[in-house]
């Protein structure tokens, strides 16, 4: 036969710290590993299109010749698919969630990737 | 750790009745219907199990053969006939409680049954 | 000759937590029968599996619910994994099982929650919601979401965790397991939901056994079923007792989850001591090609996945049925003959994950 046991939960919930975080004055509660929103590092994108193919949503749309790399935020199901088969790693995984917006859109980031020249063909004199 | 190995019966839709009923008196419990598309015709899967040992019956049909319902065996039948008549369009016989297409209302009628290829952009 | 009167019971409705519709005929306030109507969530998810490749289909397949996503994930890969014929490694099927009960426990801990909140009991509701926090939190350190883990995938898992990392939790269910005692004892010992659920929607074993009710609906009433003791992932290395009451009332299966709870946590204790060392998973080469029914103990009952491949990329037919659809059968049968004020306590007590039964 419980004596009071509800009265005793209450009271120490009464007196103690409330449990909830006042976000978004406060930051919210995250980890080192936690998934929050995916950014590019546009330097090192060679735009071969392997992160449009394995986007379960159909988030990303990659343009070679005009050299962009667009992403739908609202589409985006932060799954880390594309963190994890790009080749060149050049895609990152944020703690913190994308800011809201008003209207549906996507973002497009330019890439600055440079294909770097081979090294001239030395014409080895022979010894 | 290794999965158990299921049997899997194809047999002919006349003798269903006689095989649900012999299931049934041997005290196994329905576990689920289901159907699916190969080609141009269906196959649906009667799933039965007792004490963790997993039997099945296969029949195929067309999509205009009427398919007799298990309902007066197995009172719980009727969600699963209702939800492969109203995605695949099966026609099915006899059900104990008929919703007559709206279990699942859907925008396209039997959307299972087409293949469809719009493209899809973001 | 009484009258008989249609009333539409959701789809919204302060109780539920996902929309089903229920027209139930009453003669002056007690239920007669009832009419189940569902559809408002079809997504669409087996057709969609024509589209993805078959190891871009996991994404999918946990996102069916967000109670019980991890579970979908791991039937799913187990499934594929045996047409393919590949051996997991030990160490990520005993990762499986630890992310599998962590999910077990906050399922069930938020179905406390909304019981306690069809009978108007806020505070309760609450509390319970204020301990499921610390399991979310496990869950967001070592996978990285709280509520969607994506980390299983066809051949293992994606992640591991660190040997600190699985003591602090060992340690953490200590502190865990005194508040859930406390929580179990007023569910189970309080006068007033005694009052409100002995004797309310009952289900008889046979009634059970043959309209097809699973998981804690058919433990309550008697019925021994529990997938868990088939031995898949690594619940074959592992102790684990059924809990079997048999009222066959709600208050039987309030009682068969508040036990649940504890069976989770001991499970959980054994994994972190006997988990071995070694590699995570296994690279995957091939495309399946064939077919098999996958089975699995989800919070709320059996569930079974049918995967049949062709021996291309993408899958001809997944199939996912999940245990609330086989639950409804009983549910019609338990509320014939009960007062309108007690159907929000009786829906409520099978557990109902709709986003689940619709896919």
């Amino acid at each position: 036969m419980a004596f009071f046991e509800m009265v005793k939960m209450a009271l120490r919930t009464v007196t103690n710290r409330p449990a909830t975080i006042r976000y978004p004055s406060e930051p919210a509660k995250k980890t080192i590993i936690s998934r929050g929103h995916v950014t590019i590092d546009a330097s090192k994108c060679i735009s071969c299109g392997t992160c449009v193919r394995k986007c379960p949503s159909q988030a990303l749309v990659v343009n070679k010749e005009a050299k962009t790399w667009q992403i739908d935020r609202l589409r985006c199901v932060v799954c880390n698919s594309c963190v994890d088969t790009c080749p060149v790693k050049c895609l990152f995984m944020d703690t913190q969630y994308s800011a809201p917006v008003t209207a549906r859109g996507v973002e497009t980031i330019t890439i600055t990737y440079v294909k770097p020249q081979k090294p001239e063909k030395k014409d080895e004199a022979a010894v | 750790m290794t999965l158990p190995e299921q049997s899997i019966t194809a047999i002919d839709i006349g003798k269903l009745f006689g095989s649900v009923e012999q299931f049934k008196n041997e005290g196994y419990r329905l576990v689920q219907i289901n159907c699916t598309k190969v080609g141009d015709v269906f196959e649906i899967n009667y799933s039965f199990d007792k004490d963790f040992i997993f039997k099945n019956l296969r029949i195929t049909v067309t999509a205009e053969t009427e398919v007799p319902s298990i309902s007066g065996m197995y009172w719980g039948a009727f969600v699963y006939e209702n939800e492969m008549h109203d995605l695949f369009g099966i026609q099915v016989r006899g059900m104990n409680i008929d919703f007559k297409g709206t279990f699942i209302r859907t925008a396209i009628k039997n959307p299972f049954s087409v293949t469809i290829t719009k493209g899809e952009k973001p | 000759m009484t009258k008989q009167i249609i009333i539409p019971f959701g789809p919204q409705h302060p109780v539920l937590p996902e929309p089903i519709h229920l027209d139930l005929v009453l003669e002056d306030e007690r239920v007669v029968d009832v009419i189940p109507s569902i559809g408002y969530i079809h997504r669409g998810f087996e057709k969609l599996v024509e589209k993805r490749e078959f190891t871009d289909y996991v994404y999918i397949a946990e996102r069916t619910c967000g109670i019980c996503s991890f579970i979908h994930g791991m039937t799913y890969c187990q499934g594929v994994e045996k047409i393919m014929n590949i051996e997991v490694p030990e160490r990520a099927d005993f990762l499986r099982t630890i992310w599998s009960e962590y999910s077990r426990l906050h399922s069930h801990l938020l179905w406390l929650g909304l019981f306690a909140d069809s009978f108007g009991f806020e505070n309760l509701f609450m509390n319970a919601w204020r301990i499921r926090e610390r399991v979310l939190d496990v869950m967001e350190q070592t996978t990285g979401g709280r509520v969607i883990q994506g980390s299983c995938k066809v051949g293992g898992v994606r992640r591991d965790i660190s040997g600190e990392k699985l003591d602090e939790m060992n340690k953490a269910l200590d502190i865990m397991e005194k508040e859930i005692e406390e929580l179990t004892t007023v569910f189970l010992k309080d006068d007033t939901i005694r009052h409100r659920t002995k004797d309310v929607g009952v289900l008889s074993k046979e009634d059970a056994y043959h309209l097809g009710a699973v998981g804690p609906t058919a433990r309550a009433s008697g019925v021994d079923i529990d997938l868990r003791k088939t031995g898949y992932a690594a619940y074959g290395k592992l102790n684990l007792e059924a809990v079997i009451e048999s009222g066959g009332d709600c208050y039987s299966r309030c009682a068969v989850r508040s036990s649940e709870l504890f069976t989770s946590m001991d499970i959980i204790r054994q994994a972190i001591r006997k988990i071995p060392e070694g590699p995570i998973d296994v690279k995957v080469t091939g495309t399946p090609n064939g077919e098999y029914f996958t089975r699995a103990e989800q919070p709320r009952g059996e569930l079974v996945h049918y995967i049949k491949g062709n021996g291309t990329k993408f899958l001809v037919r997944s199939r996912i049925r999940t245990p609330t659809l086989t639950n409804i059968p009983p549910l019609i049968k338990m509320l014939q003959g009960c007062e309108l004020a007690d159907v929000p306590v009786i829906v409520l007590s099978i557990d109902p994950c709709i986003s689940c039964t619709e896919r």
